[in-house]
């Protein structure tokens, strides 16, 4: 690393924090999918580091994206609620089954999903 | 009600298993089943989010999988942007919006089909 990473290394993590904040404002995600590639890209982190860091993040830049739609009136919190609650479930067992199921053909089934979703939403 | 649930369910399943964050999930959820426009199933997906992030960085941080000061920082810096983000979003049409967010999707899925093949076999 040249001498002066520190700065580099801190204007980086502005760059990915401004990005994944702006990406999570606009399409309402958490910005995982901004923060974890650039993480390992850019600062060399391996893919847990990333992952586990990622999640610390996103959880102050939703946190703070839903405050501001709150004051345009967007957030139903009952939805919210019900399908946030029950995901924290979801999430158990999902990070259960990654130690126990192949990934592979359910990543690849889901992306299958995520098609069929984006061209519902097109036709829409 | 019971839609909302599966929705939760399979967003959350997902996230832990794929490290897909829920959003990609949440928003074309709300939208398809529970009729929310492109604009609140943004908002709502975000308040969904928070708790199922809460919780899984904390069990990553068991692990020793978080660089709390990173994570703060990256948090920290993001202010900006998602204010930016947001106004930008509630500046478009919910139509543009929803063209745009599934493009998004398009491409997380190719990057996840990606991954997917290029991994080796099985662990």
């Amino acid at each position: 690393m040249v001498p002066d990473s520190a700065a580099h290394r801190s204007l980086r993590l502005l760059v990915i924090g401004t990005a994944a904040g702006l990406f999570s404002g606009l399409f309402g995600v958490g910005g995982g999918t901004v923060i974890v590639p650039l993480l390992i890209l850019w600062l060399g982190y391996g893919e847990r580091e990333a992952t586990g860091t990622s999640l610390a993040a996103i959880v102050c830049v939703a946190a703070f994206a839903t405050a501001v739609q709150a004051g345009y009136g967007n957030v139903r919190v009952l939805d919210g609620l019900l399908v946030g609650v029950p995901a924290i479930g979801g999430v158990l067992v999902g990070t259960w089954l990654q130690q126990r199921v192949h990934t592979r053909t359910i990543a690849l089934l889901f992306a299958a999903v995520l098609v069929a979703g984006a061209v519902e939403l097109l036709v829409r | 009600m019971i839609a909302a649930i599966v929705i939760g369910l399979a967003a959350g399943v997902i996230a832990g298993l794929l490290g897909v964050g829920g959003g990609v999930v949440f928003v074309p959820g709300l939208v398809i089943f529970l009729g929310l426009s492109q604009h609140q199933a943004e908002a709502t997906s975000l308040l969904a989010i928070v708790p199922v992030a809460l919780v899984g960085a904390l069990r990553q941080d068991r692990y020793g999988n978080v660089r709390r000061g990173d994570g703060l920082l990256l948090g920290g810096v993001s202010v900006a942007g998602a204010a930016g983000g947001v106004a930008l979003a509630n500046a478009l049409s919910g139509k543009l919006l929803q063209v745009g967010f599934a493009l998004l999707t398009l491409l997380i899925a190719a990057q996840l089909a990606r991954r997917a093949l290029a991994a080796p076999p099985e662990r």
